[in-house]
């Protein structure tokens, strides 16, 4: 078991289990309520406390759970589970805490980007289950959204694992190869502004994926009163909850673990093992603050929701562009230096 | 289970039965940031699915009796509904008019009333405070 996972000390095992099953989804709603308390002070607002994410799971699950008439029960019922345990599936194959992620081994980024699509459609399968046409106009929008962040994702992902191959035997699509070859040391002032272009790409797209403003189409509040979850309360309801922060979470993660997979203990020398891992959790949670902080709270203080012929065109069209100029600019970047 | 998480996280449904919609704007008034309601963990949702108490204004035209209750149906139990304003109060300015059935209390059963016209939104929010009062005596008699 501890071969086949490729991770021989089971301290170390034990460490990772707790690192994606516990400390992930307790930091990922405690960042939910620091974006809630931020986006209050951008607006001038108190704002609620940190604390909030967890009172209100704690409220949704003590509330009756309700399955429409006209729904498809079993359907109904299944999507938020579906929508959970693959999210939590993400954070196996995704590293977390500064340390290798506990399926890390046998799964790529190319894994990572199909597990993304399965939490989506459990939402847009629930809300063609409920019914209401409120949740079958937000299925058909987060399918429309669903398909149009793909493509600059996968522009992204292929041109790192092009490149980050070129140096390397290893498989470049594996999340451990791109952290032992960060992109940023591999190319040239030309290559830098490609790859941040990429990130700035790779930011949109964690916008879509999280389904926040300006992305929000999906649920849009005040025009399709919620869309995708309207009919879902109690249980159900908090068990989307929990998945979309989970997601949320996981995505940031995965910018991290892309472009930012730096540790701070061998820069700063920390030998003890135990500090070493402390150091680099508090530093990766710094980090995916960081960005989650750039691309969910700053944009959705400052934007307003987009149409939604515009979100396609964003995505398809833009963001595909401004993404293809990054990796052109990197593959210059090879030919010239 | 405790209610205590139920005060700190109160979800809220606003529905107009035939409001002259001043209610309606000191409603939003209690959601700027002079007020800010978020920081007792009250936010307005969009589907009664979602909400744990309903605001409802207006004196409830005869069309709206179905909606009414079919909506204070469609919220999941516990649930606290609260009338803001006059007319929903006791009919207001539109008191005995033709096309009214009633007060809402006739319609669905009530649980906090906000008289005012419009009521003042530190009214409205003294209401909530009411209705997490409220909630927790139904919890000591053993209601939920």
């Amino acid at each position: 078991m501890l071969n086949l996972l490729g991770i021989d000390n089971p301290l170390e095992l034990a460490v990772i289990i707790v690192g994606s099953f516990i400390l992930a989804p307790v930091f990922g709603m405690l960042y939910r309520g620091i974006d809630r308390k931020l986006v209050a002070r951008m607006q001038g607002r108190i704002g609620p406390p940190i604390i909030q994410p967890f009172r209100d799971i704690r409220k949704l699950l003590m509330k009756e759970n309700i399955i429409p008439d006209g729904a498809i029960q079993w359907l109904f019922t299944a999507a938020p589970f579906i929508a959970l345990i693959a999210s939590a599936l993400l954070l196996l194959y995704i590293p977390l805490f500064g340390r290798g992620a506990l399926l890390g081994g046998t799964g790529d980024a190319i894994l990572v980007l199909y597990l993304l699509i399965i939490p989506s459609l459990a939402f847009v399968l629930g809300g063609f289950a409920s019914s209401s046409p409120y949740a079958t106009v937000g299925a058909q929008r987060e399918m429309v959204l669903m398909m149009s962040y793909e493509f600059p994702l996968a522009v992204v992902i292929v041109t790192l694992a092009s490149r980050i191959g070129l140096v390397t035997n290893a498989n470049p699509f594996m999340l451990a190869t791109i952290a032992a070859n960060p992109i940023w040391n591999l190319v040239g002032p030309l290559g830098i502004v490609g790859a941040l272009i990429l990130v700035f790409t790779l930011i949109v797209v964690t916008i879509g994926e999280a389904a926040k403003v300006p992305f929000d189409i999906a649920e849009a509040e005040t025009e399709i009163a919620g869309g995708l979850l309207v009919e879902y309360s109690g249980r159900n309801l908090s068990l989307f909850y929990l998945a979309d922060i989970i997601k949320a979470f996981a995505m940031v993660s995965l910018v991290v673990a892309l472009f930012f997979p730096y540790n701070l203990s061998p820069l700063v020398g920390i030998g003890i093992p135990v500090l070493a891992g402390i150091v680099d959790g508090l530093f990766f949670l710094i980090k995916v603050f960081v960005v989650m902080f750039l691309s969910i709270t700053l944009i959705r203080t400052a934007m307003a929701r987009f149409k939604i012929s515009q979100v396609s065109y964003i995505y398809i069209i833009a963001m595909t562009l401004i993404a293809l100029v990054g990796s052109i600019l990197i593959g210059i970047d090879l030919l010239v230096f | 289970m405790s209610l205590k998480a139920f005060k700190r996280a109160l979800w809220v449904y606003h529905l107009n039965t035939g409001s002259c919609n001043g209610c309606d704007i000191e409603i939003l008034a209690v959601l700027t940031p002079r007020y800010d309601v978020e920081r007792f963990g009250i936010r307005l949702v969009g589907t009664p699915r979602h909400a744990d108490v309903l605001l409802v204004t207006g004196p409830v035209i005869k069309q709206m009796v179905p909606r009414v209750k079919r909506i204070y149906a469609q919220t999941p139990d516990p649930k606290v509904v609260m009338v803001i304003g006059n007319c929903g109060s006791e009919g207001g300015v539109f008191y005995e008019s033709y096309n009214l059935a009633g007060p809402i209390d006739q319609i669905i059963p009530v649980t906090v009333y906000v008289p005012g016209c419009p009521p003042r939104p530190e009214a409205i929010i003294e209401g909530v405070a009411k209705a997490w009062v409220k909630l927790e005596q139904l919890e000591q008699q053993g209601v939920l």
